[in-house]
């Protein structure tokens, strides 16, 4: 029997695998395309520091970091999105639906606006300048873990449930877009542009050092989630049966929902806000791979990695040299397979 | 003696549930706690696990105060299997391992896959095993949490209101099944039931419940017409029926 459920573990390790080489693929092709279109070893080369110094300086200065960018981002959205759902037991739980990506949209506009340090420039591929963007980035996460820490206080003081914290968190959203709307009403139209323009989302706006922040939380909170991923599958069964399995499961909740809010506060704040991979790819993943989560956050992380890389190469590549917004993209390319998934259901598991 | 409960009181804000409940419970035993909606029975068996926290009292495990014991050292000596049972995404087998996840560190290992095979045996749901938990029966799916709280090889065993969605069939077999455990492990099972003929026949010792107290307690000589009718408010008779005592409302 044992080897039976071992082949349909392999199974699954076997999808994950898959989703690993298809990461990568899509990272090399990725890395390959743009304005200076290269083959795939020459590519190679420039990463391992060898081939000719143009492609070189584009492959190690501009594309890796974006490539690399897109592949933490999404691996942490998607993560932090599973993890929301396991923990709030509701599976519209993601940074959308917890008013977080509101609450760094807020933070941006008055980073901009009000302290002021938003400009424009007239530019084909960049339209707006922010002057001094580590300002807006700290404004950002600075008001995501404000929204953070008002959903998980209500929780923990008022005993507010987890079903009813998502409800919490969009009437938060509601709240901090409000407040954006306000600052941008009174706000002269240039600066209303590059609050417009920050939440647009942009992997373009990571350099090495902020990849280097990025992978340092992005593998950490995996690492996190990966150490809880028994505590979780007993949540699934229900609080009492986990309690009754020795989950401590306000400590797990609290302490869950926390890692994944700050991967979400980090990646939104460095890059705007990319929607839909927090809520979709997990919800993807479990109906190909289940919901044991021993599997589903792996698969998670690398399902969101490919959504985002994809989508990024396709919004660079399309209506080159436009730059599309990748979380437009993120849904264009995303909705329709979630939507097939959907009506799949889950007969193959 | 496994379970030793002394005193122990419960209340909501405004509203006492328990008040000073003592019984203890061997091992090899089972225990019907009977009475009427709503009389506590189910927040006695969580107050027992530490699910909710009792007001006053103690419970010990085997000598040692439940209060004392991290979470995952109560798992190990205490199962639980609640009234209301959800269906994650995932395969029996998977369902049943998950009960060993007082003793998973970091992943499982071959005593956890052995000690779910031993158990799927015991329960014969072998043949299930990687069937999803949504394409069960709800007599298949009892059997299946029954077989977690197994996988945790506890001495205690709680369970709340087992067969109230099942029918006459699954009733029995679930039953019978606990009566299996609790004489081949020698364990105690604590049951909440509702069905007074069933817990006749299944079990050797009785808790009637009555206004958040002990009305009576001990063996078979306590279900009398008399303490029936004080616990649920109907006249009833016990008689005999092919050597077994059978409650009839009158």
């Amino acid at each position: 029997m044992t080897k039976d459920y071992a082949k349909y573990t392999t199974r699954k390790k076997l999808i994950i695998l898959l989703l690993m080489a298809a990461t990568l693929l899509v990272g090399l092709y990725a890395i390959a395309r743009g304005s200076m279109n290269l083959t795939i070893s020459e590519v190679v080369l420039a990463i391992i520091g060898q081939g000719d110094p143009a492609s070189h300086a584009v492959v190690r200065n501009i594309r890796l970091p974006r490539v690399l960018v897109g592949i933490l981002a999404g691996a942490g959205l998607s993560a932090a999105g599973c993890v929301m759902q396991n923990n709030l037991r509701n599976p519209l739980a993601s940074p959308f639906t917890l008013g977080l990506s509101h609450a760094a949209a807020f933070g941006a506009t008055f980073a901009i606006v009000v302290l002021g340090v938003g400009t424009i420039q007239n530019s084909s591929t960049d339209a707006v300048i922010i002057n001094n963007p580590y300002l807006v980035t700290t404004s950002a996460f600075i008001w995501v873990m404000v929204a953070t820490a008002t959903i998980l206080m209500l929780a923990k003081f008022r005993g507010v449930s987890p079903e009813a914290m998502v409800l919490a968190g969009i009437a938060m959203g509601s709240l901090f877009t409000a407040g954006t709307t306000i600052i941008q009403y009174f706000a002269p139209d240039v600066q209303v542009a590059a609050t417009i323009f920050w939440t647009f989302g942009d992997l373009g706006r990571a350099s090495w050092k902020e990849v280097g922040i990025i992978a340092v939380v992005v593998v950490l909170s995996l690492i996190y989630f990966l150490f809880k991923r028994w505590d979780y599958n007993a949540l699934d069964s229900g609080e009492e049966t986990a309690k009754g399995l020795g989950v401590n499961v306000e400590r797990v909740r609290m302490a869950g929902m926390f890692v994944a809010a700050l991967t979400v506060a980090v990646l939104t704040s460095f890059l705007g806000i990319i929607g839909f991979i927090g809520l979709v790819g997990p919800h993807m993943m479990r109906r190909i791979i289940g919901g044991d989560h021993r599997f589903l956050i792996p698969a998670s992380a690398l399902c969101g990695s490919l959504l985002l890389l994809a989508s990024d190469t396709l919004a660079r590549t399309i209506m080159s040299p436009v730059v599309l917004p990748v979380g437009a993209i993120t849904s264009f390319m995303g909705a329709p397979l979630f939507l097939y998934l959907l009506t799949r259901g889950y007969q193959k598991r | 003696m496994i379970l030793d409960i002394k005193g122990l009181a419960f209340n909501y804000p405004g509203r006492s549930v328990l008040q000073d409940i003592n019984f203890r419970v061997e091992k090899g035993d089972f225990l019907a706690i009977l009475g009427t909606n709503g009389v506590g029975k189910t927040t006695m068996l969580k107050c027992i696990n530490r699910i909710l926290k009792p007001c006053e009292g103690v419970v010990l495990v085997e000598n040692v105060e439940v209060c004392k014991l991290s979470r995952l050292d109560l798992a190990k000596r205490i199962g639980y299997v609640s009234q209301r049972q959800e269906t994650p995404c995932c395969t029996v087998f998977d369902a049943i391992l998950l009960g060993r996840k007082p003793y998973i560190k970091w992943d499982v290992s071959d005593q956890d896959l052995e000690v779910t095979q031993q158990v799927m045996e015991l329960l014969e749901l072998t043949d299930y095993s990687l069937r999803y938990l949504d394409e069960l029966s709800g007599g298949e799916l009892q059997k299946v949490v029954i077989a977690r709280a197994l996988a945790q090889e506890p001495d205690v065993l709680l369970f709340d209101e087992p067969t109230s969605s099942l029918d006459l069939k699954n009733q029995f077999e679930v039953l019978k099944l606990i009566n299996k455990v609790v004489k081949s492990k020698q364990v105690a099972a604590i049951v909440t039931m509702h069905d007074l003929n069933l817990a006749i026949r299944f079990a050797e010792k009785f808790l009637m419940l009555k206004d958040g107290g002990i009305f009576a307690a001990g063996g078979l000589e306590v279900i009398t017409p008399a303490n029936v009718e004080s616990v649920y408010s109907i006249p009833v008779n016990v008689e005999q029926f092919g050597g077994v005592p059978v409650v009839l409302p009158i």
